[in-house]
């Protein structure tokens, strides 16, 4: 009886609830079933790729290039900004070059100079006008004072190995062919012959994006908010207890809103450039004590960086490739009219939290150095300049490719430090490759595996001072 | 066999003469003197009838239907293929003189293509003209000719831009570029200035550094006196 009355009390306050509801049905009401969906993601993708940049998109064409049969992979690329303000894509000066001393990175980047030739094969869409990337063949000249000449020979001895074209100078060498040098200081130079110069990086992504579109990639933009994983907790061989994670969820949230879309999905690529840091701790990698591989964080973090372009009606002439200087000053030619661009990576690191520009960082450290090494320099105008962000890879200034070890469907391409834009061609067949086969068939990137920062083994580029 | 070789240029000069209407082409290919007059006549009588336009356009179809590719050896005339594209059996009893002119003009050669050309280490002269497929990456792929090639030409390839002819400063034994009709050069009159400053002993061929601007005859000696200086 003492039940019946519970019961009782209970649906009078179910009857009211009963009723708001009934009324937000009927029209008129709240509620409304058939609201438009178009902006959000699908519930279900087979790959995420977190970053819609040029490693993303390429990490994306690559994968429904190399997948077995046609429509098998649903792909999904997340990004936060379409107009890519803030990408380093698109602020980048769109340089390649293969004088690395890592002979992977050479590799990479010779596939990535072919890939860029014969790139209306690549990225050919049906009635589409083919794509004009204005590349200028023109070379980087590094210049090595006495103690880094030992270096250079080295780094270019490698160099030749892999097939690049590269070939060394003396300073009489160099004051010949380019009158406009002050060769003082400068011990030997390495220059570029072929598949070095510079392009414009937004119409590879552009290119990019309009093929990978047709090949049936979903694009959406927002923001990943939250990996949901499941946890595995497993015995190694040597009996030590680890927990395998597997992300099946991905929380994508809309712009100015709090409306979010959970995304089902299998893989996760983190493409994710400056920013691959902050996604890799969303997964929780890096949450563990320190000095075990829990514990272990992706090193990945923006670092600023800034490009002045300026006019000198007496500088270098067509033939002037990308120089860099010994002090770690470079420049090249943009353009017909006298103008180049240039810059310097700065020793104290400038604060991340915007893209502001300091021209005073210009007049006391680029322009000195460029002017002692080309005297023509004296006499310039800075016309304008930009910032862009660096994925820096703290630990050894070289990028992350692959699976993780303890969140097993997390694949890294992320963390070049100023090289992904002309390594993205051939890190993305390789991701791809790692995706779908599960090892590296082309080019062999274990050196680059994210167990490298556990184990500590840095793969560093040999530095030319 | 000189006859048609000459008729065979005069077509070839009058056609790109004409539909793209650069003067000073002709200079390049047709021989000097009474052709010329003959050249201007027929080029003025194409311009104004259509029967004329038509054979002449007729006679360029016959010509373009042969393969064209012409080889030179030292010291001895071209070689040119036959009606169907085969190369007279001379071919196999030089395979130890150097070639030294090689005329790709019209050829569907790229980037991998010119491996085969890069192999020829005296090459003196090299005429890529109207190659469709050559474009700034092939310009860039000639450094190895730089010893000997002495002279280039490069006018009607569509895909060839001021940048890849930036890099043609490798060739220091350049003596003459032809860079006429570069429908993809931004600005051809700056361009051809900036690729005489950066060669200084080639002649450059084609691109008229007065194209373009409005001014008056007169004043055009006066541009030249004062190029932008490096």
């Amino acid at each position: 009886d003492r039940t019946a009355g519970r019961w009782r009390r209970d649906w009078d306050g179910k009857v009211s609830e009963i009723k708001k509801k009934i009324q937000s049905i009927l029209p008129g009401g709240a509620w409304n079933p058939l609201y438009d969906t178009s902006h959000l993601p699908p519930e279900h993708s087979d790959v995420v790729i977190v970053g819609g940049g040029v490693l993303g998109l390429s990490v994306a064409y690559w994968l429904k290039k190399l997948e077995k049969r046609r429509g098998a992979i649903r792909v999904l690329v997340v990004e936060r900004d379409h107009t890519y303000s803030q990408a380093s894509t698109v602020l980048s000066i769109g340089g390649i070059h293969q004088q690395f001393s890592v002979p992977e990175n050479i590799q990479l980047s010779l596939f990535s100079a072919s890939f860029l030739r014969n790139i209306n094969e690549y990225l050919a869409v049906v009635d589409a006008p083919p794509l004009d990337l204005q590349f200028n063949p023109l070379g980087y000249l590094l210049l090595a004072s006495e103690k880094g000449a030992a270096t250079m020979e080295s780094n270019v001895r490698v160099q030749r190995q892999e097939g690049a074209k590269v070939c060394l100078m003396s300073p009489e060498q160099l004051r010949n062919k380019f009158p406009w040098i002050n060769t003082e200081g400068v011990a030997l130079a390495s220059y570029g012959m072929e598949n070095e110069g510079w392009f414009d990086p937004w119409c590879l992504l552009q290119g990019l994006r309009r093929k990978v579109q047709s090949m049936g990639v979903l694009f959406c933009q927002g923001e990943v908010t939250r990996f949901v994983s499941s946890s595995n907790h497993m015995k190694t061989t040597s009996g030590t207890e680890v927990t395998l994670k597997r992300i099946y969820e991905v929380h994508v949230k809309m712009d100015h809103s709090l409306e979010y879309q959970p995304v089902e999905c299998a893989i996760v690529i983190n493409a994710a450039g400056a920013w691959s840091g902050q996604v890799a701790e969303l997964a929780g990698i890096g949450k563990g004590p320190p000095g075990t591989l829990q514990g272990t964080r992706l090193p990945v973090e923006p670092r600023k960086r800034y490009v002045y372009l300026w006019h000198c009606p007496q500088g270098p002439g067509l033939e002037a490739p990308l120089v860099t200087d010994i002090s770690g000053a470079y420049f090249r030619r943009e353009g017909l009219g006298n103008n180049y661009l240039g810059g310097l990576s700065p020793e104290e690191e400038p604060d991340p939290g915007n893209l502001e520009v300091d021209y005073g960082f210009f007049q006391d450290k680029v322009w000195p150095p460029l002017a002692q090494r080309v005297p023509a320099f004296e006499t310039l105008k800075v016309r304008s300049a930009w910032a862009g962000y660096n994925d820096y890879n703290t630990f050894d200034q070289n990028g992350v490719v692959g699976p993780h070890p303890l969140v097993v469907n997390m694949y890294f391409a992320a963390g070049f430090s100023g090289h992904g834009l002309q390594q993205a061609p051939g890190v993305g067949r390789a991701v791809a490759e790692m995706v779908l086969e599960g090892h590296f068939q082309t080019i062999d990137l274990s050196p680059f595996l994210f167990s490298r920062f556990y184990l500590g083994e840095k793969i560093q580029e040999q530095v030319i001072i | 066999m000189a006859a048609p070789r000459t008729s065979l240029r005069l077509v070839a000069a009058i056609w790109s003469g004409s539909t793209r209407g650069i003067h000073g082409l002709g200079g390049a290919a047709a021989p000097e003197g009474s052709q010329k007059k003959g050249k201007t006549l027929l080029q003025f009588l194409s311009d104004h009838f259509y029967d004329v336009e038509f054979l002449r356009e007729y006679l360029l179809q016959r010509q373009m239907l042969k393969v064209h590719q012409e080889n030179r050896f030292q010291n001895k005339e071209w070689i040119r293929p036959d009606e169907r594209g085969r190369f007279p059996l001379e071919f196999s009893e030089f395979p130890g003189v150097p070639v030294e002119a090689v005329d790709a003009s019209g050829c569907a050669i790229n980037y991998d293509g010119l491996d085969n050309v890069l192999l020829l280490k005296e090459l003196r002269s090299l005429s890529l003209r109207r190659c469709p497929n050559v474009d700034d990456w092939c310009l860039s792929h000639l450094h190895p000719l730089a010893n000997s090639l002495q002279e280039l030409s490069l006018a009607g390839c569509p895909h060839v831009s001021e940048r890849g002819l930036a890099c043609l400063h490798h060739l220091q034994n350049l003596r003459r570029l032809d860079i006429s009709d570069l429908p993809a050069v931004s600005n051809p009159g700056l361009t051809r200035i900036l690729v005489e400053e950066m060669l200084p002993n080639c002649e450059v061929v084609g691109a008229d550094w007065a194209q373009g601007l409005n001014s008056e005859p007169e004043e055009q000696p006066q541009d030249r006196a004062s190029p932008v200086h490096v």
